[in-house]
């Protein structure tokens, strides 16, 4: 079965939002759109977004991380909004593993988005509909795009390919494959939710250097230390003195 | 959580409404053993009818929860995973037991069913009352588990919160149960306060439980495991909206700390101590049973209100700062 | 309670769904042009759907963004349907004030009549009287041109707010720089120093390099008093003071120097390391390098007659002699007794005093991590040496089998431009990245075309103020790179000509001019009042200026009159933005989406590392309302002024539009050398340099709207020395000279000012009350001050540095009207490292006042761990004025967001 996926690369996501905002401007286009905005030009600029960037903190200085972090729907594989639903408009896809929510079934009782635990779905206020990532399934399989365009808009978008996105069951796939690597992990695991999506952690490059590296026979300094001999003609001790 | 109003008096007004019914049975089979005196089907059937109000009432109210009323139907698709679903199926199932038990104590058909070995008769309003009390306490199971399933929502998530549901809704009906036979069978409101008093004092245990465990609770969601980073010390920064978004609309109270310590004596002292002190003052004077009633259920929509704004909810853990 | 609470999740799949997720897209049409959300200029793929936009994606034929795109250029669609665009032109409203902001809509037959009466006015009389300054465009080419043609030397664009410290700093040290000409090779980089940088003219790109940087393991390191952005992914951070890099670079270079870690061989062959400076303090020409008679050669630029002292023959050469090695230490007398000594050892007499302990004092940083940080940039320069099989010529003749290089990679932006001791500090890093023999080569410092160009480059000002001529184009050009007093653009009493004061004593290096200058000299009338200002493109009214309230004061200030003390100023701007609301005249300008723009090699190209590059805008959509692009203005205005550039001799209109300006416009009749280098000669077959090309555009919009050049791989790298690419440079006329372009560790363009504030050489002097100053800081090698604003602040008051960042979602102040960008940053904090907030008593959350000797603004704190304690930092211009950008009057940016700005002044206290 398939199992489609993001994973989002902790190790060089700069926390751009490219991933935010073009996100939004697929789907407020898209068969998931328009997307509300609310107050755009006022105070408190809210509006319905599948995808936000958020930014962490650890540690105490001088010995910080910041953590640029990225989070969409996570398109769990037991995923508790999907039961709870009491219309069925919340489903999970048995092709690929989507979770989706259908509009028009959909009661805007937010009660799915009480029983996701990552805070994943957003009500849209206009169209008074739960919200979510789609995984770009209507990008995904658009046999109108080009195979390379195929892909979720944000993941297409992200500067720092920090977003992968495949079937993490199949183990040959880029993201089982970093996954399995790099150390891929899950959110809130405690709540035995399996997300689909997985991260990746930081990883760190150390330089060692090794004492004799800075003392090696070819120093230039030994070519160069050599000061010019003087003139033979400038005084000396030979001028004053025969011992 | 950000406490709704429409599902706090959804769960109160519903409640009320159940405990009422019950309370009613409640009389309706000590009289079929002969323990209390018989009333006339009026007394059942105006009480009944007080409780269809109430239950309507938080239909009604629970209507502007949806987003999308006139789809609202469709909720009873899903009865299979869904305690909302089944709520949806059980409340109107209710309502139609309770009404036809009015009707059927307003005109009387009070056909024979049953004798029982005791010499107890079983007619076809207890046979409705029967039922309607299974459904009533269905009804308090679905309700109870919408909130007691979800597992994240640790303060919720304990039988302790279909127990109070229960404890509490009987609580009101019984208490109000009280204030409408000192108006209507006078002879009855010591009946239904000594009872009333009863399940008051256990809602209070069982809220005090629920508190106390909840107080105990120890998020089983941390940063850490939020974002998956191991170390003692993380700290949100932004959350990538600084005008707010629903995550912080639907699941933070937005009131500080000190409101929240107000409010939880607020609602203990009004939803049970207050009715405490009254149905011990008088079990008879209308007027002390309406009070006694107010006050809980006035106590019922704090301690409801309550109720939500203490469940702390592990999205919270994404949408600590603006920034 | 397990089995009693748990619903459990029962394979429930989907049913048909009602509302069918996957339905089929409708058709859109995808046109290709370039984004200017940002001055990176990436591709785009614009999808229309009914003459709408419903999509912006990466062109992922773009060779600089390869399909990726970031988070303004996917909001592009917000800036086209924002309610504060400008769609009509407009006029101040009779009667009113300027900054009320009270307009009246005319039609452009008005603006042209209004606009050309006033300037052809000015030029007739007094041209230096019109000021045109513009801000973060990239059209200076046709500005400039402009500018030029109306006879005006005051003109300047963002560049000198922006990087000017850069641009010199690198410019007049290695031929090249940050910034758009030049960048770190990350594909083959070991180890990546990036410092005072947070987001980037190259965002895109870099941030694609970066994540294959980091991927392919290597180590990447950041200074930067505060942890954001590209910091956040870096393997170490070292969090350093505002203002005291130079003294981080020095003690770096004194470490490298003292254990030997630079790379001899290339300072030797490619830096005037070697060469010998005149020691005699007698002598005129103290501190020069000391010259020898060679024939020299018609045209040549840097005349290669200077001496070493040769290790194997113990006598002077010339320098480059076959077989000659010189000594870069010591210290010799010539045959005429004159002392010498090269230069590479005043270098290292120099920074003998810089150690790690005298650096870890100033910039907060342990000495053993100045150490360290040393040591890995010696040790992986050395041994960690790459070697291309590429055969190369270099300019002596000398042929290599293979292009080698040092993988040490630094990059810097604003963190080190926009101190006022910035220029020391650049040159102490061009210096660093040279004695590590990290510049042009593989896995260092990389030019993109058309630098590397001569030390300094040939661009001159006037430099006399007689070359301001009523009814004459300028007798130069407003900008330049002076390399001795004598390109100084003053008058005989050493006085300056330009309104900013650019190339004159006072400010003599100020290669982009100083835009933030303007308003306060004009409104002043020092050096002279003038009659209109033309802003373009610019915020003058709030981010490009410093000082802000004053400077909005003195655009309203009026002399005793009742005039406005700047009689007139005329702006182009796309939206309301501060600045709008104090203009006479309001020019609505198009979107990005709605004109034509070139990229030019004559500006700043997104050339790559191989080769030259430029690029075009096309429109997707017609101008929204009555909008026009200010290409379209200059050209008319041009036309209607008669500048020759832009009529035939008989006074004719020469071009229709901008369009047919791009492609017939040559530099001199027959040059064949114009904006585009793309597709030139008749039929599109030649490049760089050929007759116009009528389908000049129509093949641009086939080829992504973009010209690649690929040079020949030898001529990829080593460019300041590289035979063949020189030549060829010099036969595309790119560059007039094909002379080697020798590193200025040592530089005597910077000696031959200090000499003339000696009172010493045959150039020009300055004024007594600029000697000091000038023989102090015009040292020619690099040494360490306190940003002259610390030095002359009380300590004790003023304890912290404040400095901003971009947000990489947000362009300077255009983007508040932007309705998805604004949800990401409404308002702005600022960010107080924890322990320090704790110290003043500043809870996270609360409002407090920050104060400089210039003014207070009051701001929201946020405690955080990410920033050195004795900086405070925030994001540059999210605060806005009530009122601009037609935002609500509560809207964030003005309730909640401030500008820093506001506590920082163009002058010294
Ligand atoms: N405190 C602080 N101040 C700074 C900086 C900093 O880091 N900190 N950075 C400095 C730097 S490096 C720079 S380059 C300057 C930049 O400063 P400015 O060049 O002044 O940039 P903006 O503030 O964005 O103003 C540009 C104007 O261009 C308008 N605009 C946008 N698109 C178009 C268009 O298509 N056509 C026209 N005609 N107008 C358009 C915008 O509406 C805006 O009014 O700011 C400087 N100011
Ligand atoms: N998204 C976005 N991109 C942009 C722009 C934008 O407005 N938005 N503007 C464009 C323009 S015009 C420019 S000029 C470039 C500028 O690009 P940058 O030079 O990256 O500009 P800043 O964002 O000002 O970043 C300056 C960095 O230097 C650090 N810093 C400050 N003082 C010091 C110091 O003394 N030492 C060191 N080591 N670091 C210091 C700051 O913490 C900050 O991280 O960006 C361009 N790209
Ligand atoms: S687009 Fe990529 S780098 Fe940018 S925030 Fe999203 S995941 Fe991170
Ligand atoms: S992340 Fe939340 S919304 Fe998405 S599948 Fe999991 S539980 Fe459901
Ligand atoms: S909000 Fe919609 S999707 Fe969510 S549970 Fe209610 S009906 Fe289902
Ligand atoms: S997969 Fe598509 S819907 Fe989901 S976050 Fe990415 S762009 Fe948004
Ligand atoms: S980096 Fe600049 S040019 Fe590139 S997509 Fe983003 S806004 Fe556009
Ligand atoms: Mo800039």
């Amino acid at each position: 079965m398939t199992q489609l996926a993001l994973v989002i690369d902790l190790n060089v996501c700069v926390g751009c939002s490219a991933c935010v905002t073009s996100c939004k401007e697929w789907n407020t286009s898209g068969s998931a759109g328009p997307l509300v905005d609310e107050r755009p030009y006022g105070a408190d600029p809210t509006g319905t977004f599948f995808n936000r960037v958020q930014t962490f903190e650890v540690g105490e200085f001088p010995a910080t991380e910041t953590v640029h972090f990225p989070k969409s729907c996570l398109h769990c594989e037991d995923p508790p909004c999907v039961p709870v639903c009491p219309t069925g408009a919340s489903y999970k896809r048995k092709e690929d593993g989507i979770v989706l929510v259908d509009y028009d079934k959909c009661i805007g009782c937010k009660y799915c988005s009480w029983a996701c635990p990552y805070g994943a779905r957003e009500i849209d206020e206009k169209q008074k509909v739960m919200k979510k990532c789609t995984l770009c399934v209507d990008r995904i399989y658009d046999k109108n795009l080009a195979e390379i365009d195929r892909k979720p808009a944000c993941v297409k978008a992200c500067p720092t390919s920090a977003r992968l996105f495949g079937d993490i069951h199949d183990p040959e796939s880029v993201v089982s494959i970093a996954i399995r690597e790099n150390g891929g992990y899950a959110l809130m695991p405690e709540w035995g939710t399996h997300p689909a999506n997985h991260y990746l952690p930081r990883r760190k490059t150390n330089l060692k250097i090794h004492e004799d590296e800075l003392e090696r026979a070819d120093n230039p300094l030994k070519k160069d230390g050599k000061l010019p001999k003087p003139s033979k003609n400038e005084p000396s001790l030979d001028d004053i003195s025969s011992w | 959580m950000n406490p709704a109003f429409s599902v706090i008096f959804l769960t109160t007004l519903i409640g009320a409404g159940q405990g009422l019914f019950l309370a009613l049975f409640t009389e309706q089979s000590y009289a079929v053993f002969h323990l209390l005196p018989r009333q006339g089907g009026g007394f059942y059937a105006a009480g009944s009818l007080i409780a269809l109000v109430l239950l309507a009432a938080g239909l009604a109210a629970s209507f502007f929860h949806l987003g999308h009323p006139e789809r609202a139907w469709r909720a009873a698709s899903q009865w299979r995973t869904s305690w909302l679903s089944r709520e949806v199926i059980a409340l109107p199932a209710f309502m139609g037991v309770v009404f036809c038990y009015a009707v059927a104590h307003w005109l009387d058909m009070n056909w024979v069913i049953a004798t029982l070995p005791g010499g107890a008769v079983v007619d076809f309003t207890v046979l409705l009352g029967a039922v309607g009390t299974i459904l009533a306490f269905v009804l308090f199971g679905c309700t109870g588990m919408i909130y007691a399933c979800l597992r994240f929502l640790r303060e919720w998530n304990s039988p302790l919160t279909v127990i109070n549901f229960i404890l509490l809704g009987g609580a009101s009906g019984f208490i109000l149960a009280a204030f409408y036979a000192s108006v209507a069978a006078p002879e009855l409101s010591s009946f239904f306060g000594a009872w009333a008093i009863i399940l008051v004092l256990l809602g209070l245990a069982g809220r005090g439980a629920s508190l106390i465990r909840n107080r105990r609770l120890r998020p089983k969601s941390t940063m850490q495991t939020a974002i998956g980073v191991k170390h003692p010390k993380i700290v949100q920064k932004t959350q990538g909206s600084m005008g707010g978004s629903f995550n912080t609309r639907e699941f933070f109270h937005g009131k500080d700390a000190a409101f929240l310590k107000l409010v939880r004596p607020g609602f203990l002292l009004a939803a049970f101590i207050a009715p405490l002190g009254l149905l011990g003052l008088s079990l008879s004077s209308p007027a002390t049973l309406g009070l006694a009633f107010l006050f809980n259920y006035v106590g019922l929509i704090a301690e409801r209100w309550y109720f939500f704004a203490e469940a702390n909810h592990p999205q919270n853990l994404y949408y600590q700062t603006i920034g | 309670m397990g089995i009693f609470l748990k619903t459990k999740f029962k394979d429930r799949m989907s049913s048909i769904p009602l509302h069918d997720p996957t339905a089929p897209q409708e058709k859109c049409e995808i046109r290709k042009t370039t984004c200017y959300m940002c001055a990176c200029r990436c591709g785009i793929r614009v999808h229309l759907k009914d003459g709408n936009v419903r999509y912006i994606d990466g062109n992922p034929d773009h060779p600089l963004n390869q399909g990726v795109i970031c988070a303004k250029g996917s909001s592009g669609i917000m800036k086209q349907y924002s309610p504060a665009r400008l769609t009509k032109p407009l006029k101040r409203k009779p009667g009113t004030e300027r900054g009320a902001g009270e307009y009246e809509e005319i039609e452009w037959e008005e603006v042209f009549s209004t606009l050309s009466e006033r300037l052809g006015r000015i030029r007739s009389t007094d041209p230096k009287k019109f000021a045109l300054f513009t801000g973060r465009d990239q059209m200076q080419a046709l500005t400039g041109l402009f500018a030029r043609q109306f006879g005006t030397p005051n003109y300047a664009a963002h560049g000198g707010f922006c990087s000017v410290n850069m641009a010199a700093g690198m410019i007049y040290t290695i031929g090249g720089s940050f910034w758009e000409f030049g960048g770190p090779d990350l594909e083959r980089a070991k180890l990546f120093v990036m410092i005072g940088t947070a987001e980037d003219h190259h965002s895109n790109p870099l941030k694609i390099a970066l994540s294959k940087f980091k991927r392919e393991g290597g180590r990447f390191i950041s200074i930067n008093p505060v942890r954001t952005g590209y910091s956040a992914i870096a393997d170490e951070w070292v969090p350093i003071r505002p203002g005291t890099d130079g003294a981080l670079f020095l003690a770096l270079i004194h470490e490298i120097i003292a254990l030997g870690l630079y790379d001899r061989d290339f300072l030797v062959r490619y830096t005037n390391a070697g060469q010998l400076v005149n020691l005699d303090a007698e002598h005129d020409e103290v501190g020069m390098f000391v010259r020898t008679e060679v024939p020299e050669e018609e045209g040549c630029y840097d005349p290669q007659n200077k001496l070493w002292w040769d290790r194997n023959t113990d006598k002077p050469v010339i320098t480059h002699s076959e077989g000659a090695d010189p000594y870069l230490f010591g210290e010799f007398k010539l045959a005429d007794g004159t002392p010498v000594k090269p230069s590479f050892q005043l270098l290292q007499e120099r920074v003998e005093e810089y150690t790690p302990e005298w650096a870890s004092g100033i910039t907060g940083i342990p000495a053993e991590t100045i150490r360290r940080l040393a040591h890995e940039m010696g040790i992986t320069a050395r041994d960690q040496k790459i070697e291309l099989p590429i055969a190369w010529t270099d300019s002596w003749g000398k042929e290599h089998d293979s292009v080698t290089g040092n993988p040490v990679a630094f990059h810097a932006m604003r963190g080190l431009a926009a101190h006022s001791n910035g220029f020391q500090t650049i040159r102490a890093m061009s210096i660093l990245m040279s004695i590590l023999g990290t510049i042009d080569r593989p896995g260092g410092f990389r030019h993109k075309a058309p630098f590397p160009r001569p030390i300094p480059p040939c661009a001159r000002t006037p430099n006399t103020p007689l070359a301001v001529k009523p009814d004459h184009p300028l007798d130069g050009l407003p900008l330049g790179w002076p390399a001795d007093p004598d390109d100084l653009f003053v008058d005989e009493k050493g006085e300056p000509v330009r309104i900013d004061k650019g190339f004159s004593w006072e400010y003599p290096l100020s290669v982009h001019g100083l835009m933030h200058n303007v308003i306060t000299n004009a409104w002043k009338g020092d050096p002279y009042p003038i009659d209109m200002l033309l802003i373009f493109m610019a915020n003058m009214a709030w981010n490009s200026t410093m000082n802000a309230v004053e400077v909005r004061n003195m655009m309203t200030d009026k002399n005793e009159n009742g005039e406005y003390k700047i009689p007139f100023i005329a702006v182009c701007d796309a939206f309301h933005s501060e600045m709008t609301a104090f203009a006479d005249i309001i020019l609505p300008d198009t979107t990005y989406l709605e004109r034509y723009d070139v990229m030019s090699m004559l500006d700043r190209p997104i050339s790559e590392f191989d080769g030259p590059v430029d690029s075009v805008r096309i429109p997707v959509l017609p101008p929204t309302g009555d909008c026009r692009p200010f290409q379209e203005v200059l050209i008319e205005l041009g036309t209607r002024l008669r500048l020759p550039a832009f009529v035939t001799r008989e006074g004719k209109r020469k071009y229709r539009d901008y369009p047919d300006f791009i492609v017939n416009f040559e530099t001199e009749p027959g040059s064949g050398i114009g904006f585009l280098s793309g597709w030139r000669g008749k039929a599109g077959e030649k490049f760089m340099r050929g007759e116009p090309n009528p389908k000049q555009w129509e093949m641009y919009a086939q080829n992504d709207c973009v010209h690649h050049y690929e040079l020949p791989r030898s001529y990829q790298c080593m460019r300041n020395w590289n035979k063949g690419y020189l030549d060829w440079s010099q036969r595309n006329r790119i560059t007039r000279y094909s002379e080697p372009i020798l590193i200025h560790l040592y530089s005597e363009v910077l000696q031959k000012f200090r000499l003339a504030a000696q009172g010493k050489g045959i150039t020009r002097k300055p004024p007594q009350r600029h000697a000091k100053r000038v023989e102090e800081f015009f040292d020619p090698l690099p040494f360490f001050y306190e940003p002259l604003e610390t030095q002359m602040s009380d300590k004790g008051k003023f304890p912290l540095s404040a400095v901003t960042q971009r947000p990489m979602a947000m362009y300077h102040s255009w983007d508040s009207q932007n309705a998805w960008l604004r949800q990401i940053h409404a308002h702005n904090h600022l960010y107080v490292n924890a322990s320090t907030a704790k110290f003043y008593g500043v809870e996270d959350g609360d409002w407090i006042w920050v104060e400089s000797q210039w003014g207070k603004v009051r701001c929201m704190a946020r405690h955080s761990e990410a920033v050195e304690p004795g900086t405070v930092w925030t994001w540059n211009a999210i605060g806005k004025a009530a009122g601009a950008w037609n935002l609500s009057p509560d809207a964030n940016e003005s309730q909640k967001g401030f500008l820093l700005n506001h506590l920082i002044s163009e002058e010294l206290p």
